[in-house]
């Protein structure tokens, strides 16, 4: 039972860093460039929940649905003021300037007087509430977290496999340059990336909220999403969502079984061992250029 | 305007391209010499922590500026050279073995993070960097019978041959002196065979390989490189602060030392002093103007962030080049007085080349 129990949280916990890993890799397989701001865009969006539901008192659903959507509109914002300026600048400058977005997210919010510097507890309809199956004990939180990713991996595959949008999205990614002259809306499509990674960003901090806190900081998970990106391979969808499971539970056991602090770093040591073995990640698409 | 006439092909190797170049350079020397004497205590340790800044920083653009390698886990040669250099000296061994072996541990720190460098590139070398810096600094937590933990540990004055160097301004003589020589043998690097082949790197991988550069050779020289000159100024910021903590080391302090090099100007020795300058300055300046703030803002503990990060966005979005191209374009501006054109500097459109190619 305990090794079940395990598995439960590190799945969970898993989908979280899968969740914002498909934030990271949506980014990158649209418009290829790195963001590292998506760890402060899942906290905005946990913020951006926490005001619809206690400052704008809005019933749980709208509160979440207003989120979300805010959020997409704001990732869409973003790209068009500061990421499209530099389109085809190397890839690092793109680096900076979202590390530079997430500094200044987490500096902004924590300047909210009287707001920014406290954590806060996400009142969700289904807080505390525990499901006993047999023996086994499991958080409602815990269940909607995985329920949740399940859906929403499903709505995003139908999205890249069978719409014009996702498949369009698709060619972009490939070739922008192909894509623009077969009459792809290429920089259009950029801010639906973006708009489209910021809503996921948004689901996953709204998501961890009830298990975590709500605070400013929380934003420094996305680091630990960044290997499950890289074990699934950086440029498949499938591949974050198995990554993040891959890393969540291999944390919930070097949690349990190894001695202290190996919980901390356990995510790290593996993607250093998948690059060592298999740089392209799990699912990642193996290219090479011939001369 | 300056007309240069060259007449031995040693002038195109040359660091000081003309006069120009030698007055004010030895203007400078003489001012930082005379620094203890011309500025308060307080102002002459931020200067050595310019300098200690400024040895990381030319570790960095060596490692990122030059050779196109992007560390994001930097703070942890940092930090090896630290806690090498603290744990040594405390064991009594003379200060220049314990540095010389504080940069020789972050050097190969540097190869064995430098090793996946040789299959990985772009996005995944900055993972397998971010891993590696976060591993490094989990070690310092816990392995508390070295580097007693989170507590920290406190780190002994230097001693040189028997002179003490505790005092601030013995001390910024000693990070003068070796700020000088790592910057001196940084050019001279930049401008032989081994410094070339790193930019033919960082400019093209696949024409740098074909013109017979062993890239594998080259990329673990520069992360090795790199390292040992982090592991130096770790080795510095120890002594300076004389009390170190995992902490200190964290990511934070990566982003830090890339933001500096970033903001002085990416691909430029100056821009890494430049950087650093910002980089010391900023925080201070900050404090400044807090009095003069409306409290909401003055006071409110994210104000740095916020500031680092807008920054940033700026530089990145309107000065690529960073402080240093500020200055390329105010000396044009000025050398070709009436002449100058507002495009010379123009930023070239270009649809993004995929990285996933190699």
């Amino acid at each position: 039972m305990q090794f079940l129990q395990l598995i439960i949280s590190g799945v969970s916990q898993g989908c979280i860093y899968g969740l914002i890993a498909l934030g990271f890799v949506l980014i990158y397989k649209g418009t290829e460039t790195v963001s590292f701001a998506q760890g402060e865009l899942m906290m905005l969006g946990a913020f951006g929940g926490l005001a619809c539901m206690t400052l704008m008192g809005f019933p749980f659903w709208l509160a979440v649905l207003s989120a979300i959507a805010g959020m997409a509109l704001f990732g869409m914002v973003l790209e068009r003021a500061v990421i499209r300026p530099i389109l085809g600048q190397p890839a690092f400058s793109i680096v900076m300037l979202t590390i530079g977005v997430g500094y200044t997210a987490r500096g902004l919010i924590t300047m909210i007087p009287g707001i920014g510097t406290e954590t806060y507890v996400l009142p969700v309809p289904y807080k505390d509430e525990i499901w006993t199956l047999g023996a086994l004990v499991v958080n409602v939180e815990q269940f909607a977290i995985i329920a949740a990713t399940a859906v929403l991996c499903a709505l995003l595959f139908v999205l890249f496999k069978y719409s014009k949008l996702g498949i369009a999205m698709q060619a972009s990614s490939q070739n922008q340059l192909a894509a623009y002259y077969m009459g792809i809306p290429v920089q259009r499509l950029n801010g639906l990336v973006w708009g489209l990674a910021a809503a996921v960003a948004a689901i996953a901090g709204l998501l961890l909220a009830p298990i975590t806190f709500v605070h400013a900081n929380m934003g420094f998970i996305g680091l630990k999403a960044f290997p499950a990106a890289v074990v699934g391979g950086f440029s498949s969808l499938p591949g974050a969502i198995v990554g993040g499971l891959v890393i969540g539970l291999v944390e919930s056991f070097s949690g349990f079984y190894l001695p202290d602090g190996f919980k901390d770093v356990a995510a790290y040591v593996v993607v250093l061992i998948m690059l060592m073995i298999k740089p392209n990640g799990l699912f990642g698409e193996k290219l090479r250029k011939k001369v | 305007m300056r007309f240069l006439f060259k007449t031995d092909y040693r002038q195109d190797i040359g660091l000081a391209k003309h006069p120009g170049h030698v007055f004010w350079y030895s203007l400078l020397a003489l001012l930082l010499l005379a620094a203890p004497w011309l500025i308060a205590e307080y102002w002459l340790a931020q200067l050595t922590f310019v300098l200690i800044y400024a040895i990381a920083g030319l570790g960095l653009m060596l490692l990122a500026g030059f050779t196109g390698l992007f560390s994001l886990g930097h703070a942890a040669f940092l930090g090896v050279g630290a806690y090498a250099q603290a744990v040594l000296v405390g064991a009594g061994w003379p200060f220049p073995l314990a540095l010389a072996c504080a940069a020789g541990l972050s050097a190969a720190a540097g190869l064995v993070v430098g090793l996946p460098a040789l299959r990985v590139k772009g996005i995944y070398l900055g993972m397998a960097t971010l891993s590696f810096g976060f591993i490094v600094e989990e070690v310092f937590a816990r392995w508390e019978s070295v580097t007693g933990g989170n507590a920290g540990m406190h780190v002994k004055a230097p001693t040189l041959f028997g002179w003490s160097l505790a005092s601030g301004e013995a001390f910024y003589f000693l990070c003068l002196t070796i700020t000088v020589v790592a910057t001196l043998g940084m050019l001279n690097l930049l401008r032989a065979p081994t410094g070339r082949a790193f930019v033919a790197i960082r400019d093209s991988e696949i024409s740098a390989q074909s013109m017979g550069i062993h890239l594998a050779r080259y990329k673990t020289l520069s992360f090795a490189l790199s390292a040992a000159l982090a592991g130096i100024a770790g080795a510095l910021y120890a002594h300076k602060l004389q009390f170190i903590s995992p902490d200190q080391f964290n990511i934070l302090q990566s982003i830090d030392l890339l933001l500096m090099i970033v903001i002085g100007g990416l691909g430029s020795v100056h821009g890494v002093f430049l950087g650093a300058i910002f980089l010391i300055t900023m925080p201070q300046a900050i404090s400044l103007v807090k009095d003069y703030l409306p409290a909401v803002i003055g006071q409110a503990p994210g104000l740095q962030a916020a500031v680092y990060g807008l920054v940033l966005i700026a530089f990145v979005l309107f000065e690529p080049m960073g402080l240093y191209g500020r200055w390329l374009k105010i000396r044009a501006y000025l050398q070709l007085f009436p002449f100058y054109r507002k495009g010379m500097f123009k930023r070239q459109k270009s649809f993004q080349k995929s990285d996933r190619l190699k």
